[in-house]
């Protein structure tokens, strides 16, 4: 039977659809058409030409951020994936179901502040005059240089996505049949065996999901490699600020834009086809 | 058919309750409105903040509303994004009002209405790009800071620090900052390398500065907006920061920080800011109001303690004013007679260049070169 179109219910189900199409959808094909705009006189004039892909494609620095944005958005992502992996381990398995929620909404709250703040807190603590290398210097080490380094931009980047890692793969593993974990080991496997032929397997779909938001989000963040990181080098969402400093570039910042849409496009959809891919069988 | 009656009375709440709201809502809206003038004042941060205009909002039952910026092009951007009739008042650097004028986009200015005889220095009078060929004003010089080499105090002294070439001091490996703008550091490496005109260079002068700016490199410790170079200064991270001066040391002493600039024997360049009404206001009389409150001497005393950043006063009666309020906040600032740093006698004594764009090369050209800089 043809369902009638309920008029009520719809008033509250456009929004979403209605939101989705006009602050994704049109600002990505706006984003796309504004690459091949140009710049005249301080002013982006609508047209169809090739001058910023031109430029910023043929620019070394270009290139550089790109593989340096690749190069640590995939560090965090693996971090984060190995150093949350334990505590999701035991929150997941070891834990009460009381004190798994209780430390999940413990993980929820560094979100109700402002990310910006949480990575300005990282001075006073990673700072050569800082509480980190105040430690260290009474057992005689350093101080180390962590604040303006890939190390700091790197912590910038966990502090971003670790709680979410930690969430996904709690969630994950809490829905793996605790039986087969018993079975495994029942049968010789050792821990390490147990969870390379049945945890990572039965988790695989999360496990997957949990690294690529990591990566994400590590990739577009213009918080960390630029305070924390000191800019040193620039990751491409700085690249995009550097742009539209001078002369009112937008269309090649546009370009940038553009170059990290269609990476993270093809990288989530990778991550996505290898995350459903169902197991052949032997 | 509870749930039907239910739903279809909640349908009814929600629709009455939305009317209502929106009934009710209206006339103090409008009364609001009514009240208070709003001008909308498009500026670097700190202009448009309580210890600038509250005094001013108060007399004249004025309400600021800012929208801040950094840097000249973030500025022409929002110009350009936002519909006509959005910013009453454009607070901008000198560098970029004659842009404002070239593109029709600000108001002529009466020149009587200010007390132009009253200026410091012969060349506010007449600063380049404020007034139109045929001698129109424009643009309303109105406060201005001198860049130089900004320093710890613990690691160097003043006269160590007199000199750009204290950059590449083994001692300052790692703690070079940079402030994450081309213009002013490029300018800096161009005075090092003896160009009178700094921003007005041939192609092998621009090559010369480059190659200079490049041997900085293994020096830098990071690059920086407002927030990162406050902290990289005030928690030692950074030792001496390039393309700064007092507008970020001034606020960190305040504090109590170890930290100060000097305009070295090279010579500094100086930042001017000016202020101009947008050509679409529609209040033009209280932003015109306003203009003449920060050339009054208590608007000027205002400009130079400003907590954003601070500057200089660039009225012979505000600077008298703030000798008179404030000698503690003049004399750190050195806007005191006699001061071998005063900055009109710097200026009088041609160690100060005026900032500005590129004469010879594009905005973009320099911009490549700081994206490769940052990257090499």
């Amino acid at each position: 039977m043809k369902q009638r179109l309920n008029a009520f219910a719809l008033t509250f189900r456009l929004p979403i659809i209605i939101w989705q199409a006009a602050f994704f959808i049109v600002p990505l094909v706006f984003v796309v058409a504004m690459s091949f705009f140009v710049v005249r006189n301080f002013q982006m004039v609508e047209t169809f030409e090739f001058a910023s892909w031109e430029r910023m494609l043929s620019r070394n620095f270009v290139w550089s951020a790109y593989q340096y944005t690749m190069v640590m958005a995939t560090a965090s992502a693996v971090l984060a994936s190995l150093l949350a992996f334990p505590a999701a381990w035991y929150l997941a398995f070891r834990c009460s179901a009381q004190t798994r929620q209780v430390v999940i909404l413990l993980l929820i709250i560094p979100f109700f502040t402002s990310y910006l703040v949480r990575t300005f807190s990282w001075y006073t603590i990673l700072a050569e005059s800082g509480v980190l290398n105040g430690a260290f210097g009474l057992v005689g080490l350093g101080p180390y240089r962590m604040l303006n380094t890939a190390f700091g931009t790197l912590t910038g980047y966990l502090t971003l996505v670790m709680p979410l890692v930690l969430i996904l793969q709690t969630v994950t593993m809490a829905n793996i049949d605790d039986r087969l974990i018993q079975a495994a080991r029942n049968l010789g496997c050792s821990p390490l065996r147990t969870i390379w032929a049945v945890v990572l397997p039965a988790g695989k779909t999360g496990f997957v999901i949990a690294a690529l938001f990591a990566f994400i989000l590590s990739f577009g963040d213009f918080v960390a490699p630029y305070y924390l990181g000191g800019s040193k080098p620039p990751t491409l969402p700085i690249l995009i600020i550097d742009t539209t400093k001078a002369g009112m570039q937008w269309p090649r910042a546009a370009v940038v834009a553009v170059i990290m849409m269609l990476t993270l496009f093809t990288i989530a959809f990778a991550a996505i086809m290898f995350a459903y891919k169902k197991r052949t069988s032997r | 058919m509870a749930t039907n009656g239910k739903l279809i009375q909640s349908k009814r709440t929600f629709l009455k309750t939305s009317m209502a709201s929106v009934a009710l809502s209206a006339p103090f809206v409008n009364r609001a409105w009514a009240q208070t003038v709003e001008l909308t004042m498009l500026g670097w941060y700190g202009t448009a903040e309580p210890d600038m205009v509250g005094a001013f909002e108060e007399a004249n039952n004025v309400k600021f509303v800012p929208k801040y910026y950094a840097g000249g092009d973030n500025m022409l951007a929002a110009l350009a994004q936002n519909p006509p009739g959005t910013f009453d008042i454009i607070h901008t650097d000198a560098e970029y009002a004659k842009i404002l004028t070239a593109q029709d986009l600000v108001l002529e200015l009466d020149p009587n209405d200010y007390p132009m005889d009253d200026l410091l220095h012969d060349d506010f009078k007449a600063f380049s790009g404020h007034w139109g060929a045929g001698g129109e004003l424009y643009s309303l010089i109105t406060r201005f800071g001198h860049l130089g080499v900004s320093y710890n105090k613990e690691t160097l002294t003043a006269e160590e620090a007199a000199t750009y070439d204290v950059f590449w001091d083994p001692r300052l490996t790692g703690k070079v900052g940079h402030f994450d703008w081309h213009l002013p550091t490029l300018g800096q490496m161009s005075l090092l390398m003896g160009n009178a005109s700094p921003f007005d260079i041939d192609s092998a002068a621009w090559d010369a500065v480059q190659e200079k700016t490049l041997s900085l490199k293994p020096q830098v410790g990071g690059y920086f907006d407002f927030g990162g170079t406050f902290a990289g200064l005030k928690n030692g991270e950074m030792l001496a920061m390039v393309g700064i001066g007092d507008w970020v040391t001034g606020i960190l002493e305040r504090d109590g920080a170890p930290v100060s600039s000097v305009v070295p024997k090279e010579g500094g360049i100086q930042w001017t800011e000016s202020y101009s009404i947008a050509k679409t206001s529609e209040k033009v009389d209280m932003a015109l109001k306003y203009l003449a409150y920060t050339m009054s001497p208590e608007g000027q005393v205002k400009t130079a303690q400003m907590l954003g950043y601070p500057g200089h006063a660039v009225t012979k009666a505000g600077r008298a004013m703030l000798n008179e309020v404030d000698p503690t906040e003049a004399a750190r600032s050195k806007q005191v007679d006699g001061d071998p740093q005063d900055p009109i006698t710097l200026i009088n004594e041609g160690r100060i260049k005026y900032r500005d764009i590129p004469v010879q090369q594009s905005l973009e050209d320099w911009n490549d070169f700081w994206s490769e800089y940052k990257n090499a």
